[in-house]
């Protein structure tokens, strides 16, 4: 088992490569993350990714997937997500005609033929495990999905196979990168949380946001993005009831290099009156006034 | 701490590699003191993982060790410190302080319940302490202004404090009843076949008729699966409470003999579970049993530390993504009002609903001013009065569409 764990690592990259390998695809990972991600070959273990909304954590998913270069199979979860909904249905309206094309024969036949691989949809659970090369599974905010639906997964997860009870077991033909990420609006069970790796993803520091715009949006200086993170930073201060995460960041500086502006403290007016990127509330939008804005604005300096 | 000696991975391997081994053992049970989920499998993994070179630097190794053993925020936040102090022999603050804390916690209750031993003669009043006794003027005013105000004897008003006939007492055990009974069952997305359901299955269907020639004559129906709720209840049988942990261990009664899914605490100065021995047949014994526990330690209320003792031992257990947390109390809180908020936080987190029950809220002039209310009101989905019948029978509407 380790000899192949072993061969693994040499085919996968270190730590700084993986870091290197995401920040081509536009994601600046922290040091820990990329050893996360290390993990995650090594092992062959899930990783669990918890933390604010809008601080990227279904982006690494998506980062992770370009690195190696494969398909990435994206499963939202809900209240009420169900087998059908995840895994596997049959294409119902085919097997209907299939039923009125072979009428007449005998019925143990056509049932039989009809519940046959010919007719199965996959969903994406299934989906994950039936690839040729391993794709990246997204289960994304697994906090939404009730209990018996992580017990189910649980399940998947450590066995990598399904049964369909027309069909018969399974097995999953590759294993596949899973990335789990959570709000944390319900407490997963400890069961789910001991298979899997925790990596708690917070808002980056002023350096690494920094770096994130300037690999995101095009036209941005070293400056203007240092003096953009800054201000992010001194908002996420502030006692808000949203704390704006990355994403917002990056539409508040696509907005600002958008309208033209190279100096944030040369538009003080386009500053706050853009920060509707950033304050999605009508609380913290009566909170962060002019005079808050300013005063923040003086900071960034 | 086998899982290292079971390892065949280790073998081949000389003497050192077995020190190695010995030592992440050592640390393995470490974590497990204090609080890490590890289990045997966490265990090879990590020697694979130093076996694979991630041992060369501590820097390597602490961030791989976090990612494999934490399994929430708050291990994720100790981690580091934790592994400092067992392998760099770094001084750290978290783990004695989490060790320091479990003992503050333990101590004063027992100090309590031999202080209740040694003077059996005394009554629960005499071992109050001080707001507890503050609590026992504001009693009685409160009972003065209600006798003007109630002449009608009807019973549905009467405050619990002044129940004193067996028969309303009877009575309040079957509104406890019928509560328990409208709220025993809530309807959940999962759909089970049955004959007379409200949607079409359309594979069962197409099974059952491929004999028709495909053409749907019987169909198969999925209806709504009920599932049961869960109510958790944790009653506080301090001495503020006195007057009203007899009707409320009533109450709760009715909820075990009822509910399918149900599950009663108790707590003072501490937290005991008392599901199993509420659940005694001849009500009566169980509740004399218990009434004589509430009394005997009969003082402060650390709501907060309580609280904390549920979320630790008992939370994973007994809450589900179903369940509706009841409190009873005042919220008169003798501990830090901080920890209160904090763990009122990590249980809105587990459960559904969080529903208070605060049987002062009826009193004139009461506004939650203690701080402990003010903490916990946040997280809280329903804060309602309980101190009479009829308070109580007009909870049965909300605790319906939980």
């Amino acid at each position: 088992m380790i000899q192949t764990k072993r061969e693994n690592t040499l085919a996968m990259k270190t730590r700084d490569e993986i870091a290197q390998a995401l920040a081509g695809t536009g994601y600046i990972a922290d040091a820990e993350l990329a050893s996360a991600i290390s993990l995650m070959q090594l092992l062959q273990r899930p990783l669990l990714l918890e933390g604010e909304a809008g601080v990227g954590k279904t982006v690494v998913a998506k980062a992770l997937a370009s690195v190696h270069a494969t398909e990435l199979i994206r499963l939202q979860c809900y209240e009420g997500l169900d087998q059908s909904a995840a895994l596997y249905e049959w294409n119902y309206q085919r097997q209907l005609l299939s039923i009125q094309a072979h009428r007449g024969e005998d019925a143990d036949a056509i049932e039989d033929y009809i519940f046959s691989e010919k007719y199965l949809l996959e969903r994406p659970l299934l989906a994950a495990i039936r690839r040729d090369k391993p794709p990246v599974l997204l289960i994304d905010e697994i906090d939404r999905a009730d209990d018996e639906f992580e017990a189910f997964l649980l399940e998947l997860l450590s066995d990598f196979q399904v049964s369909i009870p027309e069909l018969g077991t399974i097995s999953a033909t590759t294993t596949p990168h899973v990335v789990l990420t959570s709000n944390g609006t319900r407490e997963l069970s400890d069961a789910l949380r001991r298979r899997c790796l925790y990596h708690y993803v917070d808002y980056p520091d002023v350096d690494r946001e920094a770096r994130i715009i300037m690999a995101r949006i095009n036209g941005t200086t070293a400056s203007l993005s240092l003096q953009i993170a800054r201000m992010v930073e001194g908002i996420r201060k502030e006692e808000l009831r949203k704390v704006p995460g990355v994403a917002e960041t990056l539409d508040w500086a696509a907005a600002l290099v958008g309208i033209g502006v190279r100096d944030l403290r040369e538009a003080p007016e386009t500053v706050h009156e853009t920060l509707m990127c950033l304050l999605k509330t009508h609380e913290d939008k009566s909170r962060v006034t002019r005079e808050v804005s300013e005063r923040l604005l003086g900071k960034v300096a | 701490m086998n899982c290292c000696g079971t390892n065949p991975g280790y073998e081949e391997i000389d003497e050192v590699s077995r020190l190695v081994a010995a030592k992440l053992a050592a640390f393995l049970k470490t974590l497990r003191e204090s609080d890490f989920a590890v289990g045997l499998q966490e265990g090879q993994d990590a020697a694979a993982l130093m076996a694979a070179g991630y041992a060369e630097k501590p820097g390597l190794l602490r961030s791989a060790l976090k990612h494999l053993f934490s399994a929430r925020k708050s291990d994720w936040d100790r981690f580091d410190g934790l592994f400092d102090a067992f392998w760099l022999g770094k001084r750290v603050r978290s783990r004695s302080t989490t060790k320091g804390s479990a003992k503050t916690a333990n101590s004063p209750s027992l100090k309590n319940l031999q202080d209740s031993k040694s003077q059996p003669s005394a009554g629960g009043a005499a071992t109050d302490q001080i707001p507890a006794s503050d609590e026992a003027g504001e009693d009685h005013s409160g009972e003065g202004r209600r006798e003007g105000a109630s002449l009608a004897e009807n019973l549905t008003e009467i405050d619990f404090r002044k129940m004193t006939d067996p028969e309303q007492i009877e009575q309040a055990h079957e509104v406890a009843a019928r509560l328990a009974r409208t709220m025993r069952t809530r309807l959940t997305r999962r759909d089970l076949a049955r004959r007379r359901g409200y949607r079409l299955d359309l594979r069962r269907t197409i099974h059952s008729n491929i004999s028709h020639g495909g053409v749907p004559i019987s169909l198969v129906k999925r209806q709504r699966k009920e599932k049961p709720l869960r109510l958790v209840m944790l009653l506080d049988a301090s001495g503020s409470m006195s007057m009203y942990t007899g009707v409320f261990l009533r109450f709760i009664h009715g909820v075990l003999d009822e509910f399918r899914e149900a599950e009663a605490f108790l707590f003072h100065t501490r937290l005991a579970h008392v599901s199993d021995a509420m659940k005694e047949k001849d009500a009566s014994r169980a509740l004399d049993r218990l009434s004589i526990m509430a009394q005997g330690a009969g003082g402060g209320t650390r709501i907060g530390e309580s609280l904390q003792t549920f979320n630790r031992w008992h939370a994973a257990r007994v809450l589900h993504s179903r369940s509706c947390v009841m409190i009873v109390s005042d919220g008169y809180e003798t501990g830090d009002a901080g920890l209160l908020g904090r763990e009122m936080a990590a249980l809105a987190k587990r459960c559904r609903r969080i529903v208070w029950l605060n049987p002062m809220i009826a009193w004139e002039g009461y506004s939650p001013e203690a701080a402990g209310i003010k903490a916990a009101l946040p997280y809280i989905d329903l804060y309602a009065p309980a101190n009479t019948l009829k308070s109580l029978t007009e909870l049965e509407p909300y605790l319906a569409k939980l």
